[in-house]
């Protein structure tokens, strides 16, 4: 067996601790010890290859899965997604999932006082093309409160869900709008100390993916890691780990 | 290296509505090989209390230690009905459940003398609830197999705490296994930086 190329880890700051008091669900389910060093292997190199056969092409579409059209404003999410190093990513696939126009999921355990639209469900997904990129029609999810601490809102947000070539590259994160005055509020986006990074999740809105008299666009990139580029070394079996 | 990886957001409370077209709690059909298994489990956070709105990915290699993924180049078999993937919700108390086959073992970092050391039959895990900002990674280890005691992951965990990692079988109920997930607290399970 050739020697393993691991992916890179991410850079210090750059994602969410696991314990974030602001967000008050992780108080109970934060793990208390750090997580243990793991050298990656063919496991974690490897991960799930889902492509065209789990797919229906018309998913990408969450404005056309109903008699009607859905109520809000039509926008067109797209992006690609790439390694670190800038390589696209094709053929991968990417989940989404959100709030209808008046910020109200369609689940049981949603109880905004805020109308459902029976011509949305809110989710979504495709696979990347040949150039790792991705398009989404959908409408603009409303931003709705939560219970997370008195008068508590949600800036507005889509799920995303990617896989990518590997275990080690699984990503599930959020896209939030510009402008939207409740991101500095927002304790779940601000979970990260690196600003930088934090802003990576804000899309931008695109003049070259909206339509005229359509729909505006917001271009949302995903960077997925990057491989190291020397195969790991042997590992003596008496490495302990980095806790 | 010109960018940097996307940050981690929260699955959130809502995540069936995006994740539940792909839940497979039966990743081995009826043609696929391997000893059969049936996973019981829960996930319990800090109080103990039960995680009704967490899901699981499951990701592993067939009967033949082979996974269904281009960067396997070993000469074993590959099985066309067996990706290896899975994802269970938690129910609403706490518990999940999924059906496999044993997997066979994979090679692990190439040890002194230039071959690589085989790891234990394992699952790789992904766990992801509201409250986890990123998700945990951890894996499940088959219980009275002799390669545990070889294997290179469960190496580098403090023996203690090893066996958070390792299922038990289910006395008279044969193939039956049960696994919990404890987030937090004195029972915590092993998770893994990667």
């Amino acid at each position: 067996m050739a020697a393993i190329k691991a992916y890179r880890r991410y850079a210090p700051g750059t994602q969410p601790p696991y314990l974030h008091p602001p967000y008050v669900s992780s108080a109970k389910r934060a793990p208390s010890r750090p997580p243990i060093y793991l050298p990656h292997t063919l496991s974690e190199i490897t991960g799930p290859v889902l492509g065209a056969e789990f797919c229906d092409l018309k998913a990408s579409d969450l404005t056309r899965q109903h008699s009607g059209e859905p109520l809000g404003e039509r926008i067109i999410v797209s992006g690609r997604v790439m390694d670190e190093d800038g390589c696209p990513l094709r053929d991968t696939l990417i989940e989404i999932w959100q709030a209808n126009s008046a910020g109200r999921y369609l689940h049981n355990n949603d109880q905004h006082n805020a109308p459902l639209d029976p011509n949305f469900t809110g989710c979504g997904h495709t696979l990347t093309d040949s150039e790792g990129r991705y398009r989404f029609v959908t409408i603009r999810p409303g931003q709705y409160p939560w219970t997370n601490s008195h008068n508590a809102w949600r800036a507005a947000h889509i799920h995303l869900s990617v896989f990518g070539p590997a275990f080690a590259t699984r990503l599930v994160t959020q896209m939030f709008f510009p402008g939207d005055p409740l991101i500095p509020f927002d304790p779940i986006f601000n979970c990260t100390a690196d600003e930088a990074a934090r802003n990576r999740l804000i899309s931008k809105l695109d003049w070259d993916t909206t339509i005229p008299l359509e729909a505006l666009g917001y271009r949302f990139d995903i960077v997925l890691s990057g491989r190291e580029s020397t195969p790991i070394e042997t590992p003596s079996h008496s490495h302990k780990a980095q806790t | 290296m010109t960018l940097q990886a996307t940050t981690w957001q929260t699955v959130g409370p809502f995540f069936s509505i995006g994740l539940c077209r792909l839940y497979r709690d039966n990743l081995a059909g009826p043609g696929v090989a391997g000893e059969r298994v049936e996973i019981n489990g829960r996930i319990l956070d800090g109080d103990g209390k039960p995680v009704p709105d967490g899901v699981i990915e499951i990701w592993q290699a067939n009967s033949q230690g082979k996974y269904a993924h281009p960067e396997d180049v070993q000469d074993k078999p590959l099985e066309k009905e067996f990706t290896g993937f899975g994802r269970i919700a938690t129910d609403i108390d706490g518990y999940f459940r999924f059906s496999t086959i044993k997997p066979g073992r994979v090679p692990g970092p190439v040890g002194p003398n230039g071959k690589a050391n085989l790891q234990a039959p394992h699952l790789v895990i992904s766990i992801l609830t509201r409250g986890l900002l990123r998700r945990l990674v951890t894996r499940m280890y088959f219980p009275d197999d002799p390669s545990n005691a070889e294997d290179f992951v469960l190496s580098l965990v403090e023996e203690s705490r090893r066996s958070t990692l390792i299922a038990k079988k289910v006395e008279g109920r044969a193939g039956s296994l049960e696994w919990d997930v404890v987030l937090q607290g004195a029972n915590e399970t092993v998770f893994f930086e990667l």
